[in-house]
């Protein structure tokens, strides 16, 4: 019982990332309809640039651990914003009416500059970084020794998701901003119509997808310790899956998406084996779509004849 | 970034208009590469990262992208709104037509001659051979996305599929590769249809992921079960093709001893080219020829609007399941191929990489269009040997080269293509006029 309550604090925090990830890709396809492939690269991009900002701020004698986590918040999701914006008008805005897969190759082929970029600047080997948050609390001890801990980074993590989830949801549903993004969502012809600025709402929903990656991107830096130019290949999958499991085009299904993966990631490695992992989450993808083809809260799709 | 206009209308703030464009992207470039450029780390012997500064390196690339944009913004004056056709006379287009009629049957009889032209040059029999891997690959890929609209990204999996089951009923049980052949394919294709029955109530992106995942999940059971696929170490001692049982070495009973001809190692390969060009063209006369047959039919209306599909009574399941089938069946064939070609297979050899560059074969050549698949393999393939010296750079251009024939030509190298059925003379449509990929 012990282990299972440890295990389900580790499964939500590691979901707490994949789904900070998710809203990137869930948002990206709600309102363009296209999969943003290149986003687990941005997720990748956001750690290396808080790496790097890391480093110069301790070599520079600062020692206030929140002073630095906040200059580091504050630097890499404005950096990893300008790199969102930068793909989205370079790769997809020319294509925004060409045909279904055009986009989507250009994704992949951003997603490969990205990663091959990140390797040429950075170097192919795990950067690793020294612990900044230590410490955590004791839960609970059991008889038989065994401890639930709750360290002070997992508390962060959590924290820090369920803060970024209320701003979110506040700038969708009661912003603006928020208003244009569901305007173009439901129709881009009609909301362009009607006076909303297509092409700004479009660039300023990869922005804030770009800024919950870095954010992402941070935590797992923070979280694990190391970064490398080929985290972004998997752990974008994994929210993408996450983001399709929950319904893709729903905010809170990509949060549900992203808890479920990795929940279903850290019980299974706990309980079978860590070598199949990937492999019980994307089974289960393919599960779920079998008998729910849309995801758990996704809307039914509407046949377009 | 965004081209004014009005530029032509008045030069003087067409150039302030200019540089200002100009500056903004220099600036946009130097946020952008200030630390991932401009500050290099690397951790240390004992684990501890240090880091040092490369300022001259994003000096270099600001002023590149400022360069750049002054160039890419005359350029675009100098060409005009309508660009292509400018670029492209009407003359030179019907030139390249004319060329285009004559095109495939003399790239074919210049394949066929490759090996004797090129005989004593190994390198280039080698990379023939390569090229024609994945033509073959492309080809049969073709028919899941180009033919039936059906967006496979985990296409590499049946490839791995047919490479395994070769190289392991080759090594475990001594079978000859032409046992192996159509037993590699049968697999492939039996695990297509298994891919294919989860994937026939998705549509568009969710049968992409699924596909994605897929291919992933194979792969990490390859890597993972150890003791049937030997893991990360894959399967060595693949025996090398015989000539229909008559092995193709130095011995008394090979095909040279008994020909009374020298040996050459030389032969191998020309029998293997030989081989996969053989089996590319078995993919693309199935291909044309199913193109004929109610099936094909079947594929390319579930690929123009699959509603429509059902309501004329196609039974989209079966249409879908056999478009799967014979294209993962392709796809082992090349595998099993090149499980013989190497020698060696390992898990490495099939990753999310070669899915998306055979994606990209198919759809930058023009999606249905087999002439198409064959030119931008034969341009990929080969694009990326000329950046061999580069090694940490090619998948970089590689990318950068999907993005930008994207921009340029986002429905491939041939747009056009014949109809397989038309009513009274046959002419080309242009694909802008159809929905592929709608699937």
């Amino acid at each position: 019982m012990d282990y299972f309550a440890q295990q389900l604090i580790n499964g939500l925090v590691l979901g707490s990332i994949y789904g900070l990830i998710a809203i990137g890709y869930t948002m990206v396809y709600g309102i363009v309809g296209m999969i943003n492939f290149a986003h687990g690269d941005v997720f990748m991009i956001g750690g290396f640039i808080a790496l790097i900002t890391f480093l110069i701020l301790i070599s520079f004698g600062l020692t206030a651990i929140p002073l630095i986590l906040l200059v580091v918040l504050l630097v890499s999701m404005a950096i990893t914003a300008l790199y969102g914006w930068t793909i989205e008008r370079i790769a997809y805005r020319p294509l925004r009416h060409s045909f279904r897969l055009a986009p989507m190759l250009s994704a992949i082929g951003m997603s490969f500059v990205l990663t091959n970029y990140s390797q040429v600047a950075q170097g192919a080997r795990v950067k690793p970084i020294p612990p900044f948050i230590t410490g955590g609390y004791t839960l609970h001890e059991s008889t038989d020794g065994f401890v639930i801990q709750l360290s002070n980074i997992q508390i962060m993590v959590v924290i820090t998701t369920i803060v970024l989830l209320a701003i979110f949801t506040w700038l969708v549903s009661r912003t603006r901003l928020g208003r244009d993004m569901r305007a173009c969502e439901q129709d881009q012809t009609m909301a362009a119509l009607l006076g909303v600025d297509v092409d700004r709402t479009i660039s300023m929903t990869f922005v804030i997808g770009a800024a919950l990656a870095a954010v992402a991107g941070l935590m797992y830096l923070l979280y694990y310790g190391l970064v490398d130019f080929f985290m972004g290949f998997v752990a974008g999958i994994k929210a993408f899956t996450a983001a399709v499991l929950g319904g893709i085009g729903s905010l809170p299904g990509a949060m549900l998406g992203g808890l479920a993966i990795g929940l279903i990631e850290t019980f299974w490695s706990a309980y079978f084996s860590v070598e199949y992992k990937d492999v019980a989450a994307f089974s289960i993808l393919i599960v779920v779509l079998i008998f729910m083809p849309t995801g758990l809260l996704g809307r039914p799709e509407v046949e377009k004849v | 970034m965004t081209a004014p206009s009005t530029n032509t209308a008045k030069p003087a703030t067409g150039i302030s208009a200019l540089l200002k464009t100009a500056f903004v992207n220099a600036l946009i470039a130097l946020v952008l590469f200030s630390l991932m450029i401009g500050i290099r780390t690397e951790a240390g012997s004992s684990g501890q990262l240090t880091y040092w500064t490369r300022f001259g390196d994003l000096a270099s690339i600001v002023a590149a992208v400022f360069g750049g944009s002054i160039a890419i913004e005359l350029l675009r004056q100098w060409i005009g709104p309508t660009g292509a056709e400018k670029l492209v006379p009407p003359t030179v287009q019907s030139g390249i037509s004319f060329i285009g009629r004559y095109l495939a049957p003399a790239l074919l009889i210049f394949t066929l001659l490759v090996p004797v032209i090129f005989y004593n040059q190994r390198y280039i029999l080698d990379l023939a051979i390569l090229v024609l891997t994945y033509v073959m690959l492309g080809w049969g890929l073709n028919v899941v996305v180009g033919l039936a609209g059906l967006l496979d990204l985990g296409y590499v999996a049946f490839y791995a599929v047919g490479a395994y089951s070769y190289g392991l009923l080759a090594t475990n049980f001594g079978w000859s590769f032409w046992i192996c052949l159509p037993l590699a394919g049968i697999l492939a294709a039996f695990w297509g249809v298994l891919l294919g029955f989860p994937v026939l109530r998705l549509r568009g992106d969710y049968l992409a992921i699924v596909t994605l995942a897929f291919g992933e999940i194979i792969r990490l059971v390859i890597i993972n079960w150890q003791d049937l696929t030997g893991g990360p170490n894959g399967v060595s001692g693949i025996p090398r093709p015989t000539f229909f049982g008559i092995p193709l070495d130095n011995s008394d009973d090979g095909l040279a001893a008994r020909l009374g001809i020298e040996y050459s190692p030389t032969h191998r390969i020309v029998f293997l080219f030989y081989l996969i060009l053989a089996l590319a063209l078995l993919t693309n006369w199935a291909t044309i020829r199913l193109r004929r047959l109610p099936i094909g039919r079947a594929w390319e209306a579930l690929r123009e609007d699959e509603v429509a599909c059902r309501a004329l009574g196609i039974n989209t399941t079966t249409t879908k399941l056999t478009a799967f089938a014979t294209g993962a069946m392709f796809g082992g064939f090349a595998g099993a191929f090149f499980a013989t070609r190497q020698g060696f297979i390992s898990p490495e050899s099939f990753t999310f990489q070669e899915s998306a560059l055979v994606l990209a074969i198919v759809v930058l050549g023009g999606m249905g269009s087999q002439l198409g698949v064959a030119l931008s393999a034969l341009a990929m393939i080969g694009g990326f040997e000329l950046f061999r010296s580069l090694e940490g750079y090619r998948m970089l251009v590689f990318g950068m080269a999907m993005v930008l024939i994207m921009i340029w030509r986002p429905r491939g190298l041939i747009g056009h293509r014949a109809p397989t059925v038309y009513l009274t003379k046959a002419q080309a449509i242009s694909s802008d006029l159809v929905k592929e990929g709608h699937g």
